[in-house]
C-alpha cells in the first residue's frame, strides 16, 4: 500500500486540512507521500516534511503552478499515479475541484468525502445530505478519495524529517488563467477546525444586525458560520455557509442563532459535539438535533449572553 | 453559442429520504422527483445567456429513467430548446451510472453536438459526488470553471467567479469550457403555463447508452447503504443564565 495525499495551500503555507486527508492515509496504513505542487512553495515542502510519517515529499515548483489551477495539477497526479494505491486531497473546493479530474484521466471512480476508512478498498461516506450512509467497495487498481477533514485526526504536523524531491512539471495547459482572489480576511479562527462556531441564519435580519454574532463569536473566541440563506441574502461572504453544499464543521460547541434547521443545514454541523439553538420558534427542527436550546427573541438573548460570558 | 446543459432526476430537496429495510439502497418509489437544484440554476443561466443574445440553441440532456422526461420538459418549460433522453434502468442515485459513467456519455454527447459552452450542477443532492463537471472537463480537455457565481462572457472571452473555501476566486476560461454552478449565480425562474405547454411539443430524442459506446457497470460497490446515527433532541433552557451554567459547568464547553 503506498500513497499520495495531495497538499493543500497557499505557497506558503500548508493547510491543516491536508493534516485531516494524511490521517485518513495513515487509516489506509503504508507508505505515504505528499506532492506539494506551486510556485515558490519550498516553505511548504519543507513543512510537509516535518509532518510525522511521511515517506517522501514530492515538490513540483514552477511559476505556472502559483494558482494551482485544477488544469494543470491533474496532470502531475495522473503522471506519478502508477507509484501509487491511493490518492487522497481533503474534501475542500481546492481537493473537489482538483481529484476528479485527475481521476477521470485514469479512468478511475472517484470516491467523495470519505468518513471512515473500513479497509484498503472499503470506505464510509455521507449521501443525501448525510441523511444515509453508504460504505462503498472499489474495484478500480488506483483508489481515488476525497477525505471529510471533520471525521478524520489531523497527523502531527511535527516529527518527521521526509526527503524533498523535485519534479519538474510539464508546461501549463494554459486552458485557464488566474484573474484575481477575493478573499475573506478574518482575525477569527478558521471555520471548519474552529473549537466553537457561532452560526446565524436568516432570523439574524440583516448585515448590520450580523454584529450581534460578530461580537459573540469574540467573546468566545470562536468562528462565524452562516445558513445559505443568511449568504443569499448578502448578510456574510459566501465562505461562511454550512451545509450539504457549503462547510462542514464539527466544532466543540456550535451556537446555531436564528436558524431553522433545514437538513442541508444540519448535514454541516450535526456531528458537533455540543449544539445550542437560539431560535423565538420553539418548533424550530433545530432543536430536534440541539442539545440545549433556548427559545427566545435573538436580539434580547444574544446580547445578554455575550454580556454574561 | 451552442450551450448543452446536464441535468438530473433527484428526489425532492424537500423530502425526508428512507433507507430501504434491507439497507440496499435509498427507497424512492412514490417520492417526489425534481430537477437537481444546481441543474436548475445551470439552465436558468443558459437561458439568460440565451435571452442575452449570446446564446442560440440549449440543449438539455439527462441520463436516467424514463420518466426523467419530465425534467427535461421541466428544462424546456424554463428555455431549453430541445432535449436527449439517455434512457437507463440502472439506478442513478446510487449502485448504478456514476459520475465516470455519466462524464463518458456527456463526452460522447459533447463530441456528436459540438457545444461551445456545457454549464451544469456541481452536485446532484443525492450522492453528493461533486464529480461530473470536472470528469467531463478533463475527458473532453476542456477548461473547468467549477462552484460558479458569477459568468461573464464578452466577445469570446469568459470570466468565471468561483466560490472556494477562502472566499472568491475569478478566472478567465479558454473556450469551450466547462463551468458548474453554485446556488449565488442564479435564482431560477418559475415556468409559467404556458411555457409548460410549449414545451411539450419540444423535440426530445431519446437513445440508449449503447449507442453511445458506454459501459455503465459501477466501479463501486455498495456495500450497505445505512441511517446515520441519530442525535436525540436534548433539554430547553429557560434562560440565557440557565445556558451560562450548563455549558459552563454540564458541557464545559466555554
Ligand atoms: C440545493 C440546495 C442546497 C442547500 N445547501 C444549503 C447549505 O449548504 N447550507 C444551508 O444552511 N442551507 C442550504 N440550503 C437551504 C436550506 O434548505 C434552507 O433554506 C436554509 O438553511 C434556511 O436558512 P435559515 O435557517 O437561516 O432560514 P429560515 O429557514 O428562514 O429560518 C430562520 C429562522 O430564524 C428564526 N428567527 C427569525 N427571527 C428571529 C428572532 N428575532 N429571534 C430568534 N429566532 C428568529 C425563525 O424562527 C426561523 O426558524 C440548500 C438548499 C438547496 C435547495
Amino acid at each position: 500500500m503506498k500513497t499520495l495525499v495531495i497538499a493543500e495551500h497557499d505557497n506558503t503555507e500548508l493547510k491543516s486540512a491536508t493534516l485531516h486527508a494524511i490521517g485518513a492515509a495513515i487509516k489506509i496504513g503504508g507508505d505515504i507521500d505528499i506532492l506539494v505542487a506551486g510556485s515558490n512553495c519550498d516553505i511548504v515542502a519543507q513543512a510537509a516534511a516535518q509532518i510525522s510519517g511521511i515517506n517522501k515529499v514530492i515538490k513540483a515548483d514552477a511559476p505556472p503552478l502559483e494558482h494551482q489551477l485544477a488544469e494543470d495539477i491533474a496532470p502531475i497526479i495522473v503522471d506519478l499515479a502508477s507509484n501509487y494505491t491511493h490518492i487522497l486531497s481533503a474534501a475542500t473546493t481546492f481537493g473537489k475541484n482538483t481529484l476528479p479530474r485527475a481521476a477521470a484521466l485514469l479512468d478511475t471512480q472517484q470516491i467523495s468525502d470519505i468518513i471512515s476508512v473500513e479497509s484498503a478498498d472499503t470506505f464510509k461516506r455521507p449521501v443525501y445530505a448525510g441523511n444515509a450512509i453508504a460504505t462503498v467497495k472499489s474495484s478500480d487498481s488506483i483508489k481515488l478519495i476525497t477525505v471529510r477533514t471533520t471525521t478524520f485526526d489531523a497527523a502531527d504536523a511535527a516529527g518527521g524529517s521526509a526527503s524533498v524531491e523535485d519534479y519538474s512539471a510539464p508546461a501549463s495547459s494554459e486552458l485557464s488563467k488566474f484573474i484575481k482572489h477575493e478573499l475573506s480576511t478574518s482575525e477569527r479562527p478558521e471555520l471548519t477546525s474552529a473549537k466553537i462556531v457561532v452560526s446565524g441564519g436568516r432570523g439574524v435580519g440583516s448585515e448590520e444586525n450580523f454584529a450581534i454574532i460578530e461580537k459573540l463569536a469574540d467573546k468566545l473566541g470562536a468562528a462565524i458560520g452562516a445558513s445559505r440563506a443568511a449568504v443569499d441574502a448578502g448578510y456574510v461572504p459566501n465562505d461562511y455557509q454550512v451545509g450539504q453544499t457549503g462547510k462542514i464543521v464539527a466544532p466543540d460547541l456550535y451556537i446555531a442563532i436564528g436558524i431553522s434547521g433545514a437538513i442541508q443545514h444540519l448535514a454541516g454541523m450535526k456531528d458537533s459535539k455540543v449544539i445550542v439553538a437560539i431560535n423565538k420558534d420553539e418548533d424550530a427542527p433545530i432543536f430536534g438535533v440541539a442539545d440545549y436550546g433556548l427559545v427566545a427573541d435573538l436580539f434580547d438573548a444574544v446580547p445578554e449572553l455575550e454580556g454574561k460570558i | 453559442m451552442k450551450i448543452l446543459v446536464p441535468i438530473k432526476r433527484v428526489v425532492d430537496y424537500n423530502v425526508k429520504i428512507r433507507v430501504k429495510s434491507d439497507n440496499s439502497g435509498i427507497d424512492i418509489a412514490n417520492v417526489k422527483m425534481s430537477i437537481n437544484p444546481f441543474d436548475e440554476i445551470a439552465i436558468e443561466e443558459a437561458v439568460r445567456l440565451k435571452e442575452a443574445g449570446k446564446a442560440s440553441e440549449i440543449i438539455a440532456v439527462t441520463i436516467g429513467p424514463e420518466k426523467s422526461q419530465e425534467q427535461i420538459r421541466t428544462a424546456m418549460a424554463i428555455g431549453a430548446d430541445r432535449g436527449i433522453l439517455v434512457k437507463t434502468n440502472a439506478p442513478i442515485d446510487l449502485g448504478g451510472v456514476e459520475p465516470l459513467a455519466v462524464a463518458k456519455t456527456l463526452k460522447a454527447i459533447a463530441d456528436k453536438e459540438n457545444p461551445d459552452l456545457i454549464i451544469m450542477g456541481k452536485q446532484s443532492i443525492d450522492d453528493d459526488s461533486n464529480q461530473t463537471g470536472q470528469m467531463l472537463a478533463a475527458l473532453l480537455g476542456w477548461a473547468q470553471g467549477t462552484f460558479a457565481s458569477e459568468l461573464e462572457i464578452n466577445d469570446g472571452s469568459l470570466q468565471v467567479t468561483r466560490e472556494i473555501d477562502g472566499g472568491l476566486e475569478t478566472l478567465e476560461l479558454k473556450t469551450p469550457a466547462i463551468i458548474t454552478t453554485d446556488l449565488r449565480l442564479n435564482d431560477p425562474r418559475y415556468a409559467k403555463l404556458p411555457d409548460i405547454m410549449k414545451a411539450k411539443k419540444k423535440p426530445l430524442e431519446i437513445i440508449e447508452p449503447s449507442d453511445l459506446g458506454v459501459d455503465y457497470t459501477p466501479r463501486l460497490e455498495i456495500v450497505s447503504v445505512n441511517e446515520p446515527p441519530t442525535r436525540s433532541a436534548g433539554i430547553k433552557v429557560e434562560s440565557v443564565d440557565a445556558l451560562i451554567d450548563t455549558l459552563k459547568n454540564e458541557a464545559k464547553v466555554i
